[in-house]
C-alpha cells in the first residue's frame, strides 16, 4: 500500500472506526486482505493506537464535568517532563495530557462526575505532587466540536434538489 | 400589443432539467442524487477571507478583467499545472462563473452560420449560447464504448468547411468521462487540419481520478487556438460565489473583455478576494475533497457491479452515468418511476442531449450515508423491474 493510500485509510478510520474492512477496501480501491494487513501493521507500529467513539455525554443521564488544567512543573534532571507526565496520566480520570509551549508546561484534560470530584483531584492529587508548581483549572461549559465532529448541529443540505 | 419577444430566444428549448426539478420540488421527502454542485462547504479560510474583505470595506468594482492579484494567481496556477504562461495583464479574464466565460467566448468569435462542434452528452449551456450568438450547433454524439471520450474519427466526421469552434467539455458533466493525454494527442492534428478554435471547459479539472489532470493547452500549437476555461465552483466548492475565468490569446481575450465590460462590468469583488486565498492556500482542501469524491465513486461502481447494472468507469467530475437500457424504458421513464416509487431523484441523461438517451446521471456530491440509502432503494427498484 502506498503512503498516500495508507494515509487515506487513516483519514477514513479517524472519522469512522466502525467501518467494515470490506467497505474500506471498496473505498480505497484495494483488496480486503491488503486493508486488514495494513491495519494490523499500523497497530503494530503504534500508528493506530485505538478505535474510540465520539460521545456527547451531555445527552445522557450520566452527564460529566470536564476541565482543562494548565500545570506548571519543575522538570527533573535527566528525565525532563516524562516522569512527572507519567505520574499524572496514570490517573484514569485524566483523558489526555500534552506537553505544550507557552505559559505553562502540561495541559491535562480530565473528566469527572462533578465539579467537586475534579476539585478534589486538583487539590489533593495534582497540586500536592512535589514537581507541580502551579495549576490553573478551567471548567468546560459546553462542547461544540470534539474529535473533528460538530456536536451541536446536524448537517442540513441547503442545495436546490436538482441542478445541471 | 405587439409580441415583444425575440424569436431567437423563444425558439430555445427550455432546459430538460428544469422539468424534472419541478416534479422533485413537490416531493419534499425525496432523496436527491440530482445535484450538480459540491456538498462540501467552501473551506472556512476562504470564506473568512471574503468576510475580511467586507469588513475592510472592499466593496467597490474591480477592474473589468478582475483583481490583478487574482489574475496573477490564476496565471501561476495554470502554469504550475499545465506549463503554459498567460499574461495576467491581457490574457486572463475573471468571469461570473465558467458559464459566463462560455457565453463570452462564443459571442466573441462567432459569425452567423459558423458551426460549433459540441460533443454530447454535455453541460446544458453550449448549445443555447451558440444559438444566441448566431452560430450553428453541430452535435457530436459520444459513445459509451469509447468511454464517452471524443475520438479523432468522430471529430473528423463532424467537420465541415464552416466548422469554427470545438467545445471540449472534459472532465465531463454528466458522464464523468475524461480525456487523457493520448486522447488529446489523437484529436490535435484534426483541430489543426480544420483550423478550429478550441473552447476547453475544464471546470472539473481538479476532480480527476486517474493520473494527473491534463489539458489540450499542453500540446504544441494548441495554446494559440484555445480558450481555456476554469473556475472555483467545483474544485473549491464555491458555486454560489459565481466565479470563473478564461485564459487565451490576447486578441480573443480583448474582445471577450469588451462584452464582459458592457454586460457585467466585473465579477463580484468579495468572491475575487476569497478566490485569491483559495488559490494560495487551498491545495490541501482540494486534495481532501477529491479523495472523498473518489471513495464515493468507487463505492458506486462497486454497488452497480453488485446489482448488475452496467456503467462504464468514469474518472472525472462527480458523476456516474449508468445505462438503464436493459430495463426497456427511456431515461425519463426510468427517472420518473424511480422518483415516484422510491422517492430518489436522478437526472435523465436526455437532459444533456439526445445521446444521453438510455442513461441516467447520478451525482456523488453527497455523503456516503446518503449514497448508501439511495443505492439501497435503487436495488429495490431495479429488482422489481
Amino acid at each position: 500500500m502506498t503512503m498516500d493510500v495508507r494515509e487515506e485509510l487513516l483519514r477514513i478510520l479517524e472519522k469512522n472506526s466502525r467501518i467494515d474492512t470490506g467497505e474500506l477496501a471498496v473505498l480505497l480501491g484495494a483488496t480486503e486482505v491488503d486493508v486488514v494487513n495494513e491495519m494490523a501493521q499500523m497497530e503494530k507500529e503504534g500508528i493506530i493506537c485505538g478505535y474510540a467513539t465520539v460521545i456527547d455525554w451531555e445527552k445522557t443521564s450520566n452527564a460529566r464535568v470536564s476541565a482543562l488544567i494548565e500545570v506548571r512543573v519543575t522538570p527533573q534532571r535527566g528525565k525532563g517532563f516524562d516522569d512527572i507526565a507519567e505520574r499524572i496520566y496514570k490517573y484514569p480520570e485524566v483523558t489526555s495530557l500534552y506537553l505544550i509551549s507557552g505559559g505553562c508546561d502540561l495541559m491535562v484534560t480530565i473528566d469527572g462526575r462533578s465539579m467537586k470530584e475534579i476539585a478534589y483531584f486538583v487539590s489533593d492529587k495534582l497540586s500536592t505532587l512535589d514537581e507541580v508548581v502551579n495549576c490553573t483549572t478551567q471548567f468546560i461549559l459546553k462542547k461544540y466540536k470534539d474529535h473533528g465532529t460538530v456536536l451541536t448541529r446536524k448537517y442540513e443540505d441547503k442545495r436546490e434538489k436538482v441542478t445541471p | 400589443m405587439r409580441n415583444f419577444l425575440s424569436s431567437k430566444v423563444t425558439a430555445l428549448k427550455p432546459s430538460g432539467i428544469r422539468k424534472f426539478f419541478d416534479i422533485v420540488s413537490e416531493m419534499p421527502d425525496a432523496i436527491s442524487l440530482g445535484v450538480g454542485e459540491p456538498d462540501f462547504d467552501t473551506p472556512w479560510h476562504v470564506r473568512e477571507e471574503g468576510i475580511y474583505s467586507l469588513e475592510k470595506g472592499r466593496t467597490f468594482y474591480t477592474s473589468n478583467s478582475g483583481l490583478m492579484e487574482l489574475r496573477q494567481e490564476i496565471s501561476s496556477y495554470v502554469n504550475r499545472n499545465f506549463g503554459q504562461k498567460y499574461d495576467p495583464a491581457d490574457e486572463v479574464l475573471i468571469t461570473v462563473g465558467g458559464s459566463e466565460a462560455i457565453d463570452l467566448a462564443l459571442r466573441a468569435v462567432l459569425e452567423p452560420g459558423d458551426e460549433v462542434l459540441i460533443p454530447q452528452p454535455s453541460y446544458v449551456s453550449y448549445e443555447p449560447c451558440t444559438l444566441l450568438a448566431d452560430g450553428k450547433p453541430v452535435i457530436i454524439d459520444l459513445k459509451e464504448e469509447n468511454e464517452f471520450r471524443l475520438t479523432a474519427e468522430e471529430l473528423e466526421a463532424a467537420c465541415t468547411p464552416k466548422s469554427k469552434v470545438l467545445v471540449l467539455p472534459f472532465p465531463n458533466n454528466p458522464t464523468g468521462a475524461i480525456m487523457e493525454m493520448k486522447d488529446l494527442e489523437a484529436i490535435a492534428p484534426i483541430i489543426e487540419k480544420h483550423d478550429l478554435l478550441v473552447l476547453t471547459d475544464e471546470i472539473y479539472s481538479a476532480l480527476t481520478y486517474k493520473g494527473e489532470a491534463c489539458s489540450i493547452i499542453q500540446l504544441p500549437g494548441m495554446r494559440e487556438r484555445t480558450i481555456y476555461i476554469n473556475g472555483f465552483s467545483k474544485a473549491y466548492a464555491m458555486t454560489g460565489w459565481r466565479l470563473g475565468y478564461a485564459c487565451g490569446p490576447s486578441e480573443i481575450m480583448n474582445e471577450m473583455r469588451k462584452i464582459h465590460q458592457y454586460a457585467i462590468m466585473c465579477a463580484p469583488t468579495t468572491s475575487q478576494y476569497a478566490a485569491v486565498d483559495a488559490l494560495r492556500n487551498g491545495d490541501e482542501d482540494v486534495k481532501l475533497m477529491r479523495e472523498q469524491y473518489n471513495e464515493r465513486r468507487r463505492f458506486l461502481m462497486d454497488a452497480f457491479r453488485k446489482m448488475n447494472m452496467s456503467c462504464f468507469t468514469p474518472y472525472g467530475a462527480f458523476y456516474v452515468f449508468p445505462s438503464v437500457k436493459k430495463y426497456g424504458m427511456s431515461s425519463e421513464e426510468f427517472a420518473t418511476r424511480f422518483l415516484q416509487e422510491q422517492q430518489v431523484a436522478v437526472v435523465p441523461g436526455t437532459a444533456f442531449g439526445d445521446s444521453g438517451e438510455g442513461y441516467i446521471r447520478i451525482s456523488y456530491a453527497y455523503a456516503l450515508e446518503n449514497l448508501k440509502e439511495a443505492i439501497g432503494r435503487m436495488e429495490t427498484f431495479v429488482s422489481g423491474l
